[in-house]
């Protein structure tokens, strides 16, 4: 009798029509990568400097930290419900220009000043442009370049490092770059200012913005990109390499006027700046070739302004200057596709 | 994970699905619907007529033009119907519907040769094209072509293609392992037709049981195997030439432009045993694999065979199907009907339950470059989605959009989701359009 039934379904199924199948065309297996899975990554991989600034410089880092991020999220809907355009704020893309931005403030920066840095950003370097993947700038970078200009004082206002339950008072000092143009435009030479406690620099007990201290902290985060391939090493390599040889010559001909390879490396914003924002995918060339040459124009930029400009860091100029060039690097230094290089003998 | 730029992707291959899953036979199916049309080129005119009893072996289709390939019965039976029917093309092709009796009869003229290195090579692309060999990775394009290339082209080497690079598929491998003397007897007849000394058997470091049969079957022969990196797309010629020679093919050249003829490992074995037994190609190793089928495997399936047959033999679809492709997931082609034949060039079928499907809307390019680094032609695939949604597929051409291999490498990494190989093909419609307006 189940038989019997079973039977008749089977007979029954083998008259249904065909199933209804999805016609799409290839490839039909995608990666995992998205570009939420890809800016959380990068918010993630610079857990480790937020954390680092914060130990350094307690609570005048957290709150320069979250009055960023939430207004560069703020700025990005407020902007997307108004224009009509989709919500796109939780794709991480806002975040990571927030956290970027708030890394790149002095620590106990005004809110204010986080405020504004933050609308302008998102919505005068980011959305008025079209958009993610639109902006030619990045608009973290290209909004701390603003607040230079705009808000010197404020910018400039570097507190030492007061390590977290130190007990210490907050007092204001110099960063290491700063203490440099001081020395170099009063023309005294170098003297002291271009001593450096190699391992406080490298663990990040110096002054500076929250998130460029600690170069071992910048250099974990980055370790994680590379190896999730968010990154590739063209860009930090050549731009490190850049100001590394560079500000080498210089010190090699005269070490009284220009400070070691070394001191520029662990001062000012170099390590933050080659790995996190020179890297921004949106602005840096597609090719890997156009990256070496994109990190070679950071490189040079920046030493350029640290050892003659009128700013004691360069990095942040020198990243805005590359992103304009960075549409013509790509249009001009095509990589070699398969098989032109035979082409006379192929026509034979 | 690490992938040189240039150089193609890792996709996840899921290869140990099937892997170690020896060839096994399914039912004969009762009926076979074998398409006059299984090759680049010219359909078949068709040999019989609807009443006809054929026999297994049979011819009938013959290959009309030069770029052709004859089509052979898989079953002995009777004609039953010629017309158009489902084709995994996605068209309709005429096919010839016959019967099956459940005899298995084979004609009873297969012509063997016991020893067959001393035939004329010109005997033997008879034999080749007789027999209705075409490439088995998928490209279909008649093998006896391919091995008479002009004669200013001097020729120095064959490469067989047992890279299998797409995911899922494991057919090759199977093959490899368990009829490696037949594919090594293969390659030194394409050896023999094309006077070349030079031998070689690229395999994907993946497959290492495939290799150790193969270095075995080739002993005490000047035939090198080549064991590869594994990536993606290593098995398209161009890419496996460099990978095993360091040559690069001339931009819009063939292999034969630097002296090379690379024919797919099937074919070496189809072409083994059409010389020695006389037996043309009738069936083939297909992988059926994925989520949505209830019995995973290689079968080896006669050509013909409804892909409803085989979704019955294979244990029937688990739960609602959402994609059923035939090829790989990289570049092959997915079904619109249950009712379409296995051909020469099916390497798999794999099925995709609904559920796996995923639909997003695509986004702006990021420009994050992972596109540019993974296209193995080193092009810039951003551009061509660009222009295309940006409505100039004309300058395009500046980009040198014709030497894309429509691989997928591209579509596959985007993060954005961009559909950058159905732009890249409406692109090159588009310009073909163009072009024959003009002319
Ligand atoms: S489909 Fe074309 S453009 Fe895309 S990766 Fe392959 S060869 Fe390059
Ligand atoms: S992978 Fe996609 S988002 Fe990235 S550059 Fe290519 S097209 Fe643009």
């Amino acid at each position: 009798m189940a038989e019997a039934a079973e039977q008749e379904e089977k007979k029954g199924r083998l008259e249904e029509p065909t199933p209804k199948l999805i016609l799409t065309s290839s490839p039909h297996q995608l990666s995992q990568d998205s570009i939420e899975r890809i800016m959380w990554t990068v918010v993630l991989a610079l857990a480790p400097a937020s954390l680092a600034g914060l130990y350094f410089f307690g609570w005048g880092a957290l709150y320069v930290l979250i009055v960023s991020v939430c207004s560069t999220m703020a700025a990005e809907a407020i902007y997307q419900r108004l224009s009509g355009n989709s919500m796109t704020v939780t794709d991480g893309s806002a975040a990571v220009t927030g956290l970027l931005l708030g890394l790149t403030l002095p620590p106990g920066s005004p809110w204010w000043l986080c405020v504004v840095g933050g609308f302008f950003a998102i919505i005068i370097c980011k959305q008025l442009y079209g958009g993610l993947g639109f902006n030619p700038f990045n608009p973290a970078l290209m909004s701390r370049v603003f607040l230079l200009i705009a808000f010197p004082l404020q910018m400039t206002k570097w507190p030492v490092p007061r390590p977290f339950f130190s007990g210490m008072d907050a007092s204001t000092g110099a960063t290491p770059l700063g203490n440099l143009q001081v020395a170099r435009l009063t023309g005294k030479g170098l003297g002291k200012a271009a001593e450096l406690n190699i391992w406080d620099a490298f663990i990040g007990n110096i002054g500076g913005s929250i998130g460029e201290v600690s170069a071992i902290a910048l250099l974990i985060g980055a370790a994680c990109l590379l190896y999730k391939q968010y990154i590739s090493w063209h860009i930090p390599v050549s731009m490190i390499g850049t100001v590394m040889i560079f500000s080498g010559i210089f010190w090699v001909i005269d070490p009284s006027k220009y400070a070691n390879p070394v001191f520029h490396l662990f001062t000012g914003g170099l390590i933050i700046g080659a790995f996190f924002m020179a890297t921004d995918m949106v602005t840096c060339p597609v090719t890997l070739k156009g990256q070496l040459l994109f990190g070679f124009g950071c490189g040079l930029i920046t030493v350029i302004i640290r050892m003659w400009g009128g700013y004691p860091e360069g990095v942040s100029f020198a990243i805005v200057l590359m992103n304009i060039v960075s549409p013509m690097i790509d249009r001009y230094l095509r990589p070699v596709r398969y098989g032109s290089v035979k082409k006379v003998e192929g026509r034979r | 994970m690490w992938t040189i730029a240039g150089e193609g992707i890792h996709p996840t291959d899921r290869k140990s699905e099937t892997s170690s899953i020896p060839i096994s036979e399914i039912k004969p199916p009762a009926k076979v619907v074998i398409p006059l049309s299984q090759h680049i080129g010219a359909p078949c005119d068709p040999l019989v007529k609807i009443g006809d009893i054929v026999k297994k072996y049979q011819k009938v289709g013959e290959a009309k033009g030069v770029v052709s390939s004859p089509v052979h019965s898989s079953v002995s039976g009777k004609v039953v119907a010629i017309g158009r029917f489902p084709h995994p093309s996605g068209n309709q092709s005429n096919s010839i519907v016959i019967e099956s009796d459940g005899k298995d009869e084979a004609i009873d003229s297969l012509k063997e040769h016991s020893d067959y290195s001393g035939l004329d090579p010109d005997v033997l692309k008879d034999i080749i094209l007789g027999s209705g060999i075409v490439g088995m990775g998928g490209a279909t394009f008649p093998t006896h072509v391919k091995l008479n290339p002009p004669k200013e082209k001097k020729i120095t080497a064959v490469i067989l293609n047992g890279a299998e690079c797409e995911p899922f598929l494991t057919s090759d491998d199977r093959l490899m392992v368990e009829k490696s003397r037949e594919v090594i007897e293969g390659l030194k007849i394409f050896m023999h037709i094309m006077g070349v000394r030079e031998g070689y058997v690229g395999i994907e470091n993946d497959k290492p049981g495939a290799i150790e049969a193969i270095k075995k079957s080739a002993s005490g022969t000047n035939i090198k195997v080549i064991s590869l990196a594994k990536k993606y797309p290593q098995g398209a010629e161009k890419q496996l030439i460099k990978s095993v020679t360091g040559k690069e093919v001339p931009s819009g050249g063939l292999p034969m432009d630097v002296g090379i003829v690379v024919q797919n490992v099937g074919t070496a074995a189809a072409v083994y045993n059409a010389v020695r037994y006389g037996i043309p190609l009738v069936d083939r190793i297909v992988t059926v694999t994925g989520n949505g089928i209830n019995r995973r495997g290689n079968f080896r399936i006669p050509v013909g065979t409804l892909l409803e047959h085989v979704i019955a033999e294979c244990g029937g679809l688990a739960g609602e199907p959402g994609k059923i492709i035939f090829g790989g997931p990289m570049m092959g082609i997915a079904q619109y009907s249950m009712l379409v034949p296995i051909l020469k060039g099916t390497s798999g079928i794999l099925v995709i339950p609904k559920g796996e499907v995923a639909f997003e809307d695509f986004r702006a390019c990021i420009r994050c470059g992972r596109c540019v680094q993974a296209c193995p032609i080193r092009l810039l695939p951003n551009m061509y989605s660009i222009l295309c949604e940006a409505g100039k597929p004309k300058d395009a051409e500046e980009y040198h959009i014709l030497d894309c291999i429509e691989c997928g490498c591209c579509t596959y990494v985007c993060p954005s989701r961009r559909p950058i190989v159905q732009q890249i093909r409406y692109i090159k419609a588009e310009m073909r359009k163009a072009k024959s307006r003009v002319a």
